[in-house]
């Protein structure tokens, strides 16, 4: 049975006055589906999944999400729709005048999310829980560690239950064990909370672990896909490189 | 705009259409920024009348915002009120005049100095500070977090700031009148001996309605854009953290010469009048 389609893109162009960086860029993900991103810094893998949640606007073409428009779509209907889709920054981007606490309630209360299974207080504790960190509920940004920090970015994410999760370098800046337990627990949350994924990574054991699929971009468009088996196996030695 | 040190003659035609460009582009960016501001403060207006309203934040950034410039506010409204009366009095008495000097000197402070000063004051400690804290929070993606996950940053964290330097610039217009009142009058003492009653009666003898109402509703307007102008410069920072720096810069220079515009507007409205 065909997978329903969360996001398609087609013929996305996006350009910083002489530099183009996006050059038709064509993607499909299904309900389910977690998607690697794999290329070079400064290649464009961020400006494509800002893209997506309109934070860049881009040149031509079309994006869909979740069958709605996005580069068409008016400011409340865009805010609607960012609220199905999580977004996992580089940094985790907590609030730093926040607690933990409060950054997970900021955007239940900001957005009036309404569960009816559960109390806000709940879901701040379920939330914690699946990304294993109740403990550090009422301490500060500034008392965690880097690797604390990209998880409760991910619990914050997790507690508006986005449909999708664009995880911008997942495991960068982090030591091999914390960047294992990081790629398995996108795994788990893809179980648990029944999500699709675009995760971008230069790391390739987060690619291995994380990931159905993987594109290989280059010059603004994807120039291969595959499985993390096929690519790394791959013939071609250019393809290879990317996955030593 | 770089700078060129060869005369303008001595430059090459590629060189003199460079500056040409500059010059064009900086033209430009100067009516792109009004444009942008005009937009901003359109959109921040409609957010302040759009449920869910942030009671808490605006509590506490008044009296953060408050707090922070209040001392620097009432040391300067004192010395200047203290300053003024012994500048003005030796002038005042060859004139034989010197019953004037506590309304004289209650006019200039309430109707100019007062707003002025505290305004530039506010400038340089609040609006700076509002630059820098939301470019830091554009910086470090916050502002981005807020925006992908649909909570409406523009309500939560600049709504919030304009609001409270709107209602807080003002109550420290107050402050600093009254200090530079209480200034003028252990001034007037060192010269001769004046009780309290006599001073305010005097003082307050020349004050009007013309005199508050304009100065008060300019304080409203120094409040507002000290909020949104650093707000503005802060939200629209570029993405590396020297735009921090430069962001609290520039919200200093523009807001300081917002006030003395909307100073100027006021001064000719009410001479006008």
């Amino acid at each position: 049975m065909d997978r329903e389609i969360v996001i398609e893109i087609e013929k996305l162009y996006k350009s910083f006055r002489e530099k183009h960086i996006l050059q038709g860029i064509d993607l499909i993900l299904h309900r389910g589906e977690n998607l690697g991103i794999v290329g070079k810094s400064g290649i464009g893998k961020s400006v494509l999944t800002k893209c997506i949640v309109r934070l860049i606007e881009p040149d031509a073409g079309s994006i869909r999400v979740l069958g709605t428009d996005v580069v068409s779509c008016d400011g409340e209907e865009l805010n609607e729709l960012r609220k199905k889709v999580g977004y996992l920054f580089q940094g985790g981007a907590l609030y730093d005048s926040m607690s933990v606490r409060e950054n997970l309630l900021f955007p239940v209360r900001r957005t009036q999310f309404v569960d009816r299974k559960h109390e806000p207080e709940e879901l701040i504790e379920r939330s914690l829980r699946s990304v294993g960190l109740l403990d550090a509920i009422d301490k500060m940004p500034s008392e965690l560690s880097g690797g604390m920090k990209k998880r409760i970015a991910l619990a914050r994410t997790l507690i508006l239950k986005p449909q999708i999760i664009l995880y911008d370098e997942p495991t960068t800046g982090l030591d091999a064990v914390t960047s294992g337990e990081i790629s398995e627990l996108i795994q788990q949350i893809r179980e648990e909370y029944q999500t699709a994924a675009i995760i971008i990574t230069h790391d390739m054991k987060c690619a291995r672990i994380a990931t159905d699929t993987i594109r290989i971009m280059k010059e603004g468009i994807f120039v291969r896909e595959g499985t993390y088996d096929e690519l790394s196996q791959s013939q071609e030695k250019e393809i290879r490189d990317y996955f030593i | 705009m770089t700078k060129y040190h060869l005369p303008v003659k001595q430059l090459n035609l590629r060189q003199k259409l460079r500056v040409k460009e500059e010059t064009r582009n900086f033209y430009n960016g100067i009516f792109i920024d009004l444009g942008e501001l005009v937009i901003f403060t359109g959109n921040v207006v409609r957010q302040l009348f759009q449920p869910p309203f942030e009671h808490r934040e605006l509590v506490k950034q008044g009296f953060l915002l408050g707090n922070k410039s209040f001392a620097l506010v009432v040391v300067t409204g004192f010395i200047m009120g203290l300053v003024l009366t012994m500048q003005m009095n030796p002038i005042l008495s060859d004139f034989g005049a010197q019953t004037l000097l506590p309304g004289v000197i209650a006019v200039s402070m309430v109707r100019e100095l007062g707003p002025v000063i505290t305004g530039l004051i506010c400038a340089g400690k609040i609006s700076s500070g509002i630059g820098a804290e939301i470019a830091a929070m554009r910086v470090t993606e916050q502002i981005d977090a807020m925006e992908v996950s649909g909570t409406r940053p523009l309500s939560y964290v600049v709504a919030s700031r304009v609001m409270a330097t709107t209602i807080v610039v003002p109550v420290l217009v107050i402050f600093a009148d009254a200090f530079s009142l209480l200034g003028a009058f252990l001034a007037v003492n060192i010269f001769e001996d004046t009780s309290t009653t006599l001073f305010m009666n005097r003082a307050f003898s020349m004050l009007g309605f013309i005199d508050l109402f304009p100065a008060t509703l300019k304080t409203v307007l120094f409040g507002f854009f000290i909020g949104l102008i650093g707000s503005y410069k802060g939200y629209t920072a570029g993405r590396g953290t020297e735009s921090v720096g430069l962001s609290a810069n520039s919200a200093v220079v523009a807001s300081s010469l917002t006030i003395f515009v909307i100073d100027l507007i006021f001064v000719l409205i009410t001479s006008i009048l």
